[in-house]
């Protein structure tokens, strides 16, 4: 199986490093978490293009720009959100914004009121963790193509 | 009565969520499938009752943990208990920090490093090759990531190859993924402060 992920092009590091290939099987399963998480069958009240625009503000607040602009191509009606200066008020969205960039940005100061908060404003459970599972997804990828373009630079 | 945790511990505390986990009772056929539920496995845990609620990424995300873990060759898995420690301790999970301490003070058959970290915090004095590993799991687990060519260098001194920093780089970050979901969803507590 051809070995194209959105880690590895956004880290511009070849499949054949010998070092990808041993974990051929982890960057396969990462893709397949990154269909999961973007772009699941049941995706909830959270849209396709919701969640790519998204996963285009956190590449942002991680300062991964190319990953940015990959995700922001789906992200549609919601492309603003793409934006950490918008606070999602336009789209009604104000709270799980907020949410989303605490949960990426200030993950240790997370408490029990950021949860009972949107759950006050009718966020269902099952969309409290599918927004959590987006958001932790993102760290996870975030870093691994940190971390890969960091391994290239010194393994070269 | 229950009584959060919050500084780090091995003691492996209780887990409990913010949300109501998924029931048994009313899972569906896609749940109790990707819970692995059968009639003579019904154990399941709160924390994976939770996940539930999002079928497709608990599906994919378990065998993804395991292979990134526990997957031969690459670096010790001690190591990579090591580099989940370090995200964890980043984003304060005080669950995830005391699992993966306990795991690698069973591994290691010693408590030194883990008493070390918890005691003195990201400070404390480590061997090189720790000390550069911790370092590294660190940097990479800030938001942005503060990791650079130094901490890369630093690991290359300490001895590690290209394939165990492939394996720090995702154990690292595997925990970048998995304190979003522990230390977001529920709480480290003590349900019965009498015991031990």
């Amino acid at each position: 199986m051809a070995l194209e992920t959105t880690s590895l092009n956004s880290a511009g590091i070849g499949a054949d490093n010998p070092a990808v290939k041993a974990r051929a099987n982890i960057f396969e399963m990462t893709q397949e978490a990154e269909e999961a998480v973007l772009r699941p069958k049941d995706a909830g009240p959270w849209s396709h293009a919701l969640r790519a625009a998204l996963a285009a503000r956190i590449a942002v607040l991680n300062g991964e720009a190319d990953l940015a602009t990959r995700y922001a191509e789906g992200a549609e009606e919601f492309a603003p959100l793409a934006d950490p200066d918008t606070d999602g008020t336009g789209q009604g969205l104000a709270e799980v914004v907020a949410f989303m960039d605490k949960v990426a940005a200030d993950t240790r100061n997370i408490a029990a009121e950021d949860i009972s908060g949107l759950r006050a404003g009718g966020v269902a459970d099952a969309d409290i963790v599918r927004l959590c599972e987006l958001n932790a997804f993102l760290a996870y990828q975030i870093r691994v193509i940190a971390g890969l373009r960091l391994m290239k630079g010194a393994f070269a | 009565m229950n009584n959060v945790i919050r500084k780090f511990t091995r003691n492996v505390p209780h887990w409990q969520p913010r949300v109501k986990p998924v029931d048994l009772q009313e899972a569906t056929e896609a749940q109790l499938d990707a819970l692995k539920v059968t009639p003579s496995n019904t154990k399941v845990s709160d924390y994976v009752l939770t996940l539930a609620h999002d079928v497709e990424s608990l599906k994919v995300r378990s065998p993804l943990f395991n292979a990134i873990m526990y997957d031969k060759g690459g670096m010790s898995r001690a190591e990579r208990e090591l580099g989940a420690l370090g995200a964890s301790m980043v984003n304060h999970c005080i669950y995830c920090a005391a699992v993966h301490a306990m795991r690698h003070a069973q591994l290691e058959k010693s408590t030194e490093v883990t008493d070390k970290l918890f005691r003195d915090g990201a400070k404390a004095e480590l061997g090189k090759r720790d000390r550069a590993i911790f370092d590294f799991a660190v940097a990479l687990s800030e938001c942005p990531s503060q990791a650079g060519p130094e901490h890369v260098a630093a690991l290359k001194e300490a001895g590690l190859d290209e394939a165990e920093v492939l394996d720090l780089i995702l154990s690292a970050s595997l925990f970048g993924w998995a304190n979003r979901l522990m230390h977001v969803l529920g709480d480290p507590v003590r349900i019965d402060d009498s015991g031990a």
